[in-house]
């Protein structure tokens, strides 16, 4: 028997009894950022592909996306500072051992490949806005070179987007002190989900039968690879060190066993790739929306729930840790 | 790399917790925040029980996984030392420091939002003083020193008894050390 027990109080806000360091800000940014990435590399893929006209919602319309949801992850990062107005510091420094040094740096270059990549396609997205923007000659003269280079945009779009698809997973993966995190699984699985939200977001706004039919069948893959690679974080977690095979526990039996399974892998990848499957088969095409709208919550949950079991496993284990509803009964 | 190290003997620790007052009039510690803390472990089954105190801080690893993932240099390594501080004026308080410590050793100031940890009493340490918990330690358990010199108090003690460190697997080097 091993029973550790604090002498002397400790009890620092977030991180006594357990970890609590960051809230729903972080994952928020995850999953919008995935999203974000998904759009870009599924809108260049179509360029690329010659598909632009079979496939015209993420090619043309989603694609505006981007800017916004990274920025509306951005602010949400922001949020999460609890020293704010110091966020300039992230780039007056890069650190080439820090991930997420390279996370802040990688989305300074994103945001001008997005807008040329949103600008290639403008026109036929947005005709109206384009008129506008063409009042100005730097405007028309942006449209017309960023149409002309419309392929070497979409060349250059699909690395950083699978760099910032990845990324989103490797922040939580080198965080090595918190051993569910601790598993090369972790950034593969967050690309994946992240390119499927895209696909998801795709089947829901398109009107296009055909680029619907596409994108569900696409989805309807990257969910099975989806859950081929939860099964491989369990069986990865299981053959650990001691502390990884702890925080396995937490999701086998554990307090996240219905977070993570009932929750993210049902409602986010079994559901889904059921009704999809349906849908492909031609069986039911009545809740089209279904699918795509369980794909994208069980993307967030993802990274909620996955966030969550990270920083409640740890390293150190008090046995008898300070409780502070104890302290409420005094007063 | 100059490392300093903190050997604690835990056969004369006996648990007080003058070290974490020392520390917190020190360093003027807002209330309900702590930079070091006690743990009394207790091991075997009854009634053959062995106890040790444990003062416990920031381990000031030579390898500090805290400073590696810093995105801004806040968190680094005091002039070419194993000496771990925060730069206040570059943290952004992004947390992914607290998150990399295996130690758990890690905490935020409040009202300000900045992350703040132990400093070995850096600021006593460049007047040639011990850290404020080594000086007040009643059972003078506490030693500390430069490890890499062979005739200094610390070298002595870890060359001639028995000792170790907390969560050596983690690879990250830890300077504290205890004797058992």
């Amino acid at each position: 028997m091993i029973e550790e027990v604090l002498v002397t109080l400790r009890a620092n806000p977030k991180i006594d009894p357990v970890l609590s360091t960051w809230s729903w800000e972080v994952p928020l940014y995850l999953f919008l950022g995935g999203l974000a990435a998904g759009i870009m590399f599924f809108a260049a893929i179509m360029v690329l592909a010659n598909r632009q006209r079979e496939a015209p919602f993420v090619t043309e319309k989603l694609v505006l996306w981007t800017v916004i949801l990274l920025s509306v992850g951005m602010a949400a990062l922001f949020l999460d500072l609890s020293h704010r107005w110091y966020v300039f510091r992230f780039y007056t420094a890069f650190r080439p051992s820090s991930p997420m040094s390279w996370g802040s740096w990688i989305l300074i270059i994103i945001y001008p490949i997005c807008l040329l990549q949103i600008l290639s396609t403008f026109r036929q997205g947005y005709p109206n806005l384009a008129r506008r923007l063409e009042r100005f000659d730097i405007g028309a003269l942006a449209l017309d070179l960023s149409e002309r280079f419309r392929r070497r945009i979409a060349w250059i779009s699909i690395p950083f987007a699978l760099a910032l698809g990845i990324y989103t997973g490797l922040l939580l993966n080198t965080l090595v002190a918190r051993p569910f995190w601790n598993t090369a699984i972790l950034p593969v699985l967050f690309l994946v989900s992240a390119l499927s939200t895209a696909a998801a977001l795709t089947i829901l706004g398109t009107s296009i039968k055909g680029e619907r039919n596409l994108f569900t069948q696409i989805d309807f893959s990257l969910i099975a690879v989806e859950i081929f690679l939860v099964l491989l974080l369990v069986i990865d977690l299981s053959t650990g060190s001691q502390v990884q095979l702890a925080a396995l526990d937490l999701i086998l039996g554990g307090r996240y066993t219905v977070g993570f399974w009932l929750l993210f892998f049902s409602i986010g990848l079994l559901i889904p790739i059921l009704l999809e499957g349906r849908e492909l088969l031609r069986k039911s095409t009545s809740a089209f929306y279904l699918a795509p709208l369980f794909v994208l919550i069980g993307g967030y949950l993802l990274r909620q729930v996955v966030m969550n079991i990270g920083l409640h496993s740890s390293w150190v284990d008090y046995a008898n840790q300070f409780d502070p509803q104890l302290l409420q009964l005094l007063q | 790399m100059t490392r300093y190290a903190m050997v604690i003997d835990t056969l004369t620790c006996v648990g007080c917790g003058d070290c974490v007052t020392a520390c917190k009039t020190e360093n003027q510690m807002p209330d309900g925040l702590t930079r070091d803390w006690v743990v009394e472990t207790t091991t075997g089954e009854y009634p053959n029980l062995s106890t040790e105190f444990r003062s416990e801080r920031c381990n000031h690893c030579s390898h500090a996984t805290c400073v590696y993932v810093c995105p801004t240099g806040a968190s680094h390594f005091w002039r070419d030392t194993n000496i771990v501080l925060v730069d206040s004026g570059k943290c952004t308080g992004c947390k992914a420091c607290i998150a990399a410590c295996p130690y758990d050793a890690r905490l935020i100031m409040h009202p300000e939002g900045y992350v703040d940890k132990c400093t070995f009493c850096h600021h006593r340490v460049e007047n040639g003083l011990d850290p404020a918990c080594v000086s007040t330690c009643p059972t003078h358990c506490m030693h500390f020193g430069v490890l890499d010199d062979p005739a200094g108090k610390v070298s002595t003690l870890l060359r001639t008894r028995n000792y170790k460190t907390l969560l050596q697997e983690t690879g990250n080097e830890p300077n504290v050390y205890y004797l058992t």
